[in-house]
């Protein structure tokens, strides 16, 4: 593949385009950043204002599945770092496995992220929707609840995102167009992705594990 | 297209980017940032007169104590709806989306944006966000105020309160998109030899400005997030009932909005500083204290944000803090306006239509920099909160220093956007009135305020009719001095004098390609080998 395919006009050279592409994907990040800072923060303030409560409400969360999520997600991050590898050095099938593979694991993630949300139903603890705790404390905790539900559910947007740009990854592979001179698109993909990975290694242990120690106590 | 270096042939190099197609697609898909400003100058222009026509119900409605012209709640929509389209669809992209697209390119010797598509999405973006806008605003209306303060929006509210807020969303990503290409294309496409401390002052100030927009806007988009959450869910984190607290809100919505009047006044400063220097022959004073002060007042302007929550039960220590962080912003405020006004001194001053601009950006950006210090005192904060003060000091910054800026910019650029000039004698007349307009319309509301008239009201005591009336006649005049240039601009794009590539005599890489650009910006990619505003003592001479 030629560059001069991939080179876009108002750039000098290859260099300065995937220096200027990377650059933008973490501008990006920032936002993204910032973004996702706003619910830490409402987090973080009500954990500290509501600690029983949130406590007790976290006990509500699927230990075990919220484990293998986070399994199934650092595995995806990995099988990501592989394509973004094998695509610089040129190796069409194996970035095309790769990424099959990232897709995979992300609906894998995306599945128990339903299961998860299910069980929630069932048990009546869905903000908005069917809230039947009761006690003194029922509303604090529906407010841990109303930040699992959309801190999770703007993980998952995020998440079917990254799944539908690793699909366009995948037909821009097809085409061969990947090599170690060009393969700026998969880099940053994988940038979103690793984000968006560590977002959810941040999420797991505040909405799960934080105040496991009182299981049994409350 | 894989050489650019090679020198096209001569024929396409004087065809400039206005000629290079005219159907309908060759505008609406373009990817050119010169003809992106475009769309985006025809685009914030209605929806500055759409904003303005708000303003004007407004001012009729005050001419007259009783509440005789609209009902309250139709009050309550129109000056709702005249702050969300002037400050998410006018203000934010004002300068920025227009003067700034159009000339950063050319200001760093590049042949466009680092992401051209990504500059056309943005407009698309705006465009999306601005239908949404205006179909809550046909629909029925909003009535929240711009700051859709929470339970009022989130509860209480019969408006159409998720339609303007996911408009104000979806705007919201136009913003964070161009400050992104700005600050890539600043970091990575710079022309040879144009270092950090050779960059233009617009260019450091649309940096600093960038900033804010990525770093700030986000926040927002997720403040509008939760309040949807809130209003559809009927439970949130706002919401008092399960111990949400609706000031967490304002510390959120303000977290944006108040780096947000930086948006909205720092790229006004970046064209000012260009005005100065080219209508004085002399060199910016202190070139590195300006640029380091565009970055400073991005870098204040994120801790200064509760200075709007001194009366909404935040914590006496939170508001000492808040203050006083808020008159450090003063310090590189004030070091542009000493800036300016010592680059003025032994200059070779010209009165044209940019510099009367920027002369009267200079006042009242004073004026309402220095009320603002009013106002960040706790205890004359707590007297004129939510009154007619406010509501002076923020437009003699926004108003009074943006719009006029955004003016003077225009006026300045416009033989570059265009290739002709616009009559020199009608626009001294228009900017006259504006500046004559203004003051008349706003100087009288900081009276009113300090006499304790409140915001929001569509009635009022009689005693304060004759400054309401003064009030509405310089709003009067303020909209002829809009509607003037308006005409006489569409004129001069047919009948105008010819500009030729540098009309002003100034310095600048913008300068030094023809009028209109070629579509490829530079012929050959410049060399930069000196300091910017080079005015040379030859070059000294009066346009």
């Amino acid at each position: 593949m030629s560059s001069s395919t991939v080179l876009a006009h108002q750039f000098d050279g290859l260099e300065q385009q995937r220096d200027a592409s990377t650059l933008g994907m973490w501008v990006f990040l920032l936002t993204e950043i910032m973004f996702f800072g706003g619910m830490f923060l409402g987090y973080t303030i009500y954990r500290s204002a509501y600690p029983n409560a949130f406590a007790i409400a976290s006990q509500y969360m699927d230990v075990t599945l919220g484990t293998v999520n986070t399994v199934v997600l650092i595995t995806s991050s990995l099988t990501m770092a592989l394509a973004v590898l094998s695509s610089r050095l040129g190796q069409q099938h194996s970035t095309k496995m790769f990424l099959l593979a990232t897709i995979g694991l992300g609906l894998v993630f995306l599945f128990i992220k339903g299961v998860e949300y299910h069980e929630k139903y069932v048990e009546h603890v869905v903000p908005g929707l069917d809230f039947r705790l009761t006690g003194p404390e029922a509303g604090h905790m529906q407010m841990l609840f109303c930040f699992y539900f959309l801190m999770t559910g703007m993980h998952a947007v995020h998440m079917i995102i990254g799944v539908g740009l690793l699909t366009w990854l995948i037909r821009k592979n097809s085409t061969g167009i990947f090599s170690a001179e060009y393969y700026t698109p998969v880099e940053i993909v994988g940038l979103y992705w690793h984000f968006v990975d560590i977002v959810w290694i941040f999420l797991f242990p505040l909405l799960y594990l934080i105040g496991q120690h009182l299981r049994g106590h409350a | 297209m894989s050489t650019p270096l090679v020198e096209p042939p001569a024929s396409a190099a004087r065809r400039s980017y206005l000629g290079d197609g005219n159907t309908i697609a060759s505008w609406l898909l373009t990817k050119d940032h010169k003809r992106i400003a475009i769309l985006y100058l025809i685009s914030i222009t209605l929806f500055f007169f759409i904003g303005g026509a708000f303003a004007v119900m407004i001012r009729l409605e005050l001419l007259t104590p009783q509440g005789d012209l609209v009902s309250a709640e139709t009050y309550n929509k129109l000056f709702s709806m005249h702050g969300i389209v002037m400050v998410f669809l006018f203000l934010v992209p004002s300068v920025p989306a227009t003067l700034g697209n159009f000339l950063i390119p050319l200001m760093i010797g590049a042949r466009d944006l680092a992401f051209p598509k990504v500059n056309l999405l943005s407009w698309y973006l705006l465009i999306a966000g601005a239908v949404l806008a205006l179909w809550a605003i046909v629909s029925g209306g909003v009535d929240t105020g711009w700051t859709f303060y929470t339970p009022y929006s989130s509860t209480y509210s019969n408006s159409y309160v998720m339609l303007a807020a996911t408009g104000v969303f979806v705007a919201g990503f136009s913003s964070i998109l161009t400050g992104l290409n700005f600050i890539v294309t600043i970091h990575k496409m710079r022309a040879p030899g144009l270092t950090w401390g050779r960059l233009p002052l617009f260019v450091w100030s649309h940096y600093a400005t960038s900033l804010i927009q990525v770093l700030g806007t986000p926040v927002l988009a997720i403040t509008l997030v939760l309040l949807g959450f809130e209003r559809i869910a009927h439970v949130g984190i706002f919401d008092p009932h399960i111990g949400g607290d609706p000031v967490l809100f304002q510390h959120l919505f303000w977290f944006y909005s108040h780096p947000a009047v930086y948006i909205m006044i720092l790229p006004g400063m970046g064209v000012v500083s260009e005005l100065i220097t080219c209508f004085s022959r002399k060199r910016v004073f202190g070139y590195g204290f300006v640029a380091a002060a565009s970055l400073a007042i991005a870098v204040l302007g994120f801790l200064v944000w509760g200075h709007h929550l001194f009366v909404s039960g935040q914590s006496v220590y939170a508001g000492m803090v808040f203050s006083l962080l808020s008159y450090l912003v003063a310090i590189p405020s004030a070091i542009k306006v000493f800036n300016w006004t010592a680059t003025l001194y032994k200059g070779s001053i010209s009165y044209a239509t940019p510099m009367l601009y920027a002369f009267g950006f200079i006042g009242l950006f004073t004026m309402g920099g220095l009320t603002g210090l009013f106002v960040a005192a706790l205890g004359f904060d707590v007297h004129v909160h939510d009154t007619y003060f406010i509501i002076a000091h923020f437009h003699y910054i926004m108003v009074g220093g943006m719009v006029m800026a955004y003016m003077g910019g225009i006026h300045f650029w416009w033989p570059k956007m265009t290739g002709r000039m616009y009559p020199e004698g009608w626009a001294k007349f228009a900017a006259l009135l504006v500046f004559a307009g203004f003051n008349l319309t706003f100087f009288p509301q900081f009276i009113l305020g300090y006499m304790g008239m409140p915001r929001r009201y569509h009635a009022y005591p009689p005693e304060f009719q004759v400054l309401n009336v003064m009030s509405t006649a310089g709003a009067s005049i303020l909209a002829l001095g809009y509607l003037i240039p308006m005409i006489y601009m569409l004129w001069s794009m047919r009948y105008g004098a010819i500009a030729g590539p540098n009309p002003w005599g100034a310095v600048g890489l913008e300068w030094q390609t023809s009028s209109p650009p070629p579509t490829e910006n530079f012929i050959r990619t410049p060399i930069v080998t000196e300091e910017t505003y080079h005015y040379s003592d030859e070059e000294k001479t009066i346009v």
